[in-house]
């Protein structure tokens, strides 16, 4: 493929050290790359912490080599929960899509050399990097991990180790780590907005960008607006914790016996200012998933996104909506039955432009000369769990149906499917999809659909009894669910999932081996395995320095130009003039 | 957000890429679909309106930090069994109020002495401005060691550690618009035009200061 493009004589220098060119580089790609093997190493840590509690939920009394007094405690069940939760939702699902393959291809795809502020990029990774070794210090820190959950709720995160192991040093090494987060992630957020805003190639107008530029950008709004009001909660929680103050404790508690210092302060407040941002987060992980997923089906159902400018449109919905919808953690706070009810309706809002972006995928579906490569497969994946995690949030979505089952694994199986494993596999469609590209090689098809297989097969195995369990009342959280006779009466359940579980963790390592083979022996790929579009497929596999050698590109049409009618080839680079593409209609 | 508004102010200064050039050509682009955005210099640089747009987006960011705390002040405030205390602000606020608001004023100065090319002029209203910025940030020190004398700490009261909280957190960012100042000051900047760099600290010192009045009359009137 020809490429039209500016000649300038710029020549950027590749660091040649060591430590420039691979650790402290301001390279946006190696930067995606450093996010991307930061999430890895998280999840492999996330999926072990999730393999021995469903182990623990159905052999609660085994006895385990690693455990300090052998048997696990409850508290130490709620440790593994709480880290689980936390390294999955912020160094997995937001670390990778966003700071990995974002930090790697937005600059790509819209036709620029690097970030706008390279080393302000550099220093997000670092903060993120910092902050992921203080939640991993979380866990040898005397008391261990804190046991107060993902959210952290007060009173129990603010008060100190009177409320159990962990919630010494543990919570405190977990605030910090969440605020430092907090701030790497506005950082990052800052440099996507203006490299989208004032970097994109000339021609790259807001609706020539392809839809994962329009996923990174939107997400990079919600970050901006939401990770502010996460640090200041962890600043005053901070406070209340090591300086006496009294934001979010009440007067009077009692714990272990002891009457607490405080007074007067609101632990509701923390639930708000934790869901203000916590709602905005499962859209910061979600939506470069469906931005990846419009992507990957367009190009493999070798067909233009339909109603391109629609699934831009819901995705600004989406990421909108998803403000104002924060009450609906908070049901069971006691809030007037007004705002629950306003809270309510806007939640089943959000149904319509998420209806809006499964229907277009469909549509791009139709009619389409579907080709199932891996990327692909994990892309139907990804439309598969949205639907089927998303219909359920319609039902928590009622104030009078979530009162029920709030406390229960139905929300466990709820958001696990729409954000945990529907993220998930954007992120291995992304993964798959955009391998040649970052190393020169593409992953092995047979491989690759061992491992779709196995994780779609398997996912589905936990969660969908999950949601049978949460129906027949048992609780989450809970580290034995042995003891009550209705409880008990669902642990055949719990046995099914446990094994699903160490099976579908099993197939990853299929995946790692993947990864890893593929890097060496993968077969060679061009510049444009897949025939797609986008500016990326124009330069080299990796891309060079400055991503295009020298030149810039100019962009000329939309992002999915495939089978337009009355042309010789199937796809259309964004980056061929009229008279280019004119050389390819057929004679 | 203690020291964030410090590497945003540096970052913003000190990256970007390769050689300087006029600004004036780059600056009011629409943006529109992306209009050539390298250097007429050769090496590729990062278009000067990159930095506003970058303000833009970091004011927002600290925008929402001070409502999430404003929030959280109103809240905690309108709590039954609050144990609220009133607090009365140490009256060198007052002070410290209109020395801000004053260095606003010579910062605008500073930036139409630039505009008409008058260096000196520039200069001289710039430093002005640092000293009654640097002059601010002391009569805040001063304010909490009144407030200590009193018997007032961080934890005595929740109006107290609000009080502190507020002061602290915009007394940090704008600590580091005295950086920012400074660093402008003493240091050619490459990357970035002097006009640019004027502008972007100007943006931030501007939003720092009406982002202290506001706290201000919260503390003085919302109390």
């Amino acid at each position: 493929m020809s490429s039209h493009a500016h000649t300038g004589h710029a020549v950027v220098v590749e660091p040649s050290g060591f430590l420039r060119k691979y650790i402290f580089s301001v390279d946006h790609k190696v930067i995606g790359i450093q996010y991307f093997l930061l999430a890895l190493t998280a999840v492999c840590i996330g999926i072990v912490l999730s393999l021995l509690m469903r182990f623990h939920l159905v052999y609660p009394g085994a006895h385990l080599p690693f455990v300090s007094g052998g048997i696990m405690t409850p508290e130490q069940y709620l440790a593994l929960l709480t880290m689980h939760g936390t390294i999955m939702v912020f160094f997995v699902l937001t670390t990778a899509p966003q700071g990995g393959f974002g930090n790697y291809f937005l600059p790509i795809q819209i036709g620029a050399p690097d970030m706008a502020f390279p080393r302000l990029n550099m220093l997000s990774f670092w903060v993120t990097f910092l902050a992921f070794v203080a939640i991993l210090a979380a866990f040898v820190v005397p008391g261990g991990a804190p046991i107060s959950g993902w959210t952290g709720y007060t009173p129990l995160s603010g008060m100190g180790e009177v409320t159990g192991p962990g919630e010494g040093m543990g919570q405190t090494m977990w605030i910090i780590s969440i605020s430092l987060f907090c701030l790497a992630s506005l950082l990052g957020a800052l440099n996507f907005i203006a490299t989208t805003i004032d970097l994109r190639a000339p021609g790259m107008t807001l609706f020539r960008m392809p839809l994962t530029v329009w996923g990174w950008f939107v997400t990079a709004i919600l970050g901006l607006l939401a990770f502010g009001i996460l640090l200041a909660g962890g600043i005053l929680l901070l406070l209340d914790r090591s300086a006496g103050t009294s934001f979010f404790l009440p007067a009077g508690l009692v714990v272990n016996d002891q009457l607490q210092p405080h007074s007067g302060g609101s632990p509701l407040l923390w639930q708000h200012l934790f869901w203000f941002f916590g709602h905005p987060e499962v859209y910061i992980a979600i939506l470069p998933g469906m931005g990846v997923a419009s992507h990957v089906l367009s190009s493999f159902a070798r067909k233009p996104v339909y109603g391109y400018r629609a699934m831009a449109m819901a995705i600004c919905a989406i990421g909108f909506l998803g403000f104002m919808v924060w009450g609906h953690h908070m049901f069971l706070s006691g809030m007037s039955p007004y705002s629950g009810f306003a809270f309510s309706v806007l939640t089943m809002s959000i149904g319509v432009p998420s209806a809006i972006k499964t229907f277009n995928w469909i549509g791009t579906l139709w009619g389409g000369k579907i080709q199932f490569k891996s990327p692909m497969l994990f892309a139907l994946g990804f439309v598969s769990l949205f639907v089927s995690g998303g219909l359920s949030g319609l039902f928590l979505a009622q104030p009078a149906v979530d009162n029920m089952l709030h406390a229960t694994y139905y929300v466990v199986a709820h958001f696990h499917l729409v954000m945990g494993v529907a993220a998930i596999f954007g992120i291995f469609a992304a993964t798959y999809f955009w391998f040649p590209k970052m190393f020169g090689r593409v992953m092995s098809e047979p491989l690759g659909k061992l491992h779709f297989w196995f994780t779609f097969v398997g996912a589905y195995c936990i969660f969908m009894p999950m949601h049978f369990v949460g129906i027949a009342g048992g609780i989450r959280r809970y580290a034995d669910s042995t003891g009550t006779t209705y409880a008990a009466a669902l642990q055949p359940l719990h046995v099914f999932m446990t094994y699903a579980a160490f099976l579908t963790g099993a197939a990853q390592l299929i995946f790692l081996f993947n990864f890893f083979w593929s890097l060496k022996r993968g077969a060679v790929a061009g510049k444009n395995p897949w025939n797609a579009t986008t500016l990326e497929w124009i330069t080299d596999s990796p891309p060079p320095i400055d991503n295009f050698g020298g030149s810039y590109p100019s962009v000329y049409r939309g992002p999915y130009e495939f089978s337009v009618p009355g042309y010789r080839q199937d796809f259309i680079g964004q980056n061929l003039t009229p008279e280019e593409a004119a050389l390819l209609k057929a004679r | 957000m203690p020291g964030s508004a410090v590497t945003e102010e540096v970052e913003l200064i000190g990256t970007g890429r390769g050689g300087g050039g006029d600004s004036s050509g780059d600056r009011g682009d629409s943006g529109g679909g992306g209009d050539d955005w390298k250097g007429s210099s050769g090496s590729p640089r990062v278009p000067q309106r990159a930095y506003v747009t970058g303000m833009v987006i970091a004011l927002s960011g600290i925008l929402m930090f001070f409502m999430a705390l404003v929030s959280a002040y109103i809240v905690r405030k309108g709590m039954p069994n609050s144990a609220w205390v009133e607090l009365n602000v140490p009256r060198i606020l007052w002070l410290n109020t209109f020395l801000l608001i004053a260095s606003s004023f010579t910062l605008t100065r500073a930036r139409g002495r630039f505009l008409a090319n008058d260096q000196a002029g520039f200069r001289h209203s710039w430093g002005v401005t640092t000293i009654l910025g640097v002059f601010f940030l002391i009569g805040q020190v001063i304010a909490w060691r009144q407030l200590a004398a009193a018997g007032l700490f961080l934890s005595t009261n929740p109006a107290s550690s609000f009080f502190y909280v507020f002061t602290a957190a915009h007394g940090l960012h704008l600590l580091g618009g005295v950086c920012a100042l400074l660093w402008i000051a003493f240091r050619p900047t490459h990357k970035l035009t002097l006009g640019t760099a004027s502008e972007i600290v100007s943006m931030y010192w501007h939003f720092m200061d009406g982002l202290w009045v506001f706290l201000f009359l919260l503390l003085q009137f919302g109390r």
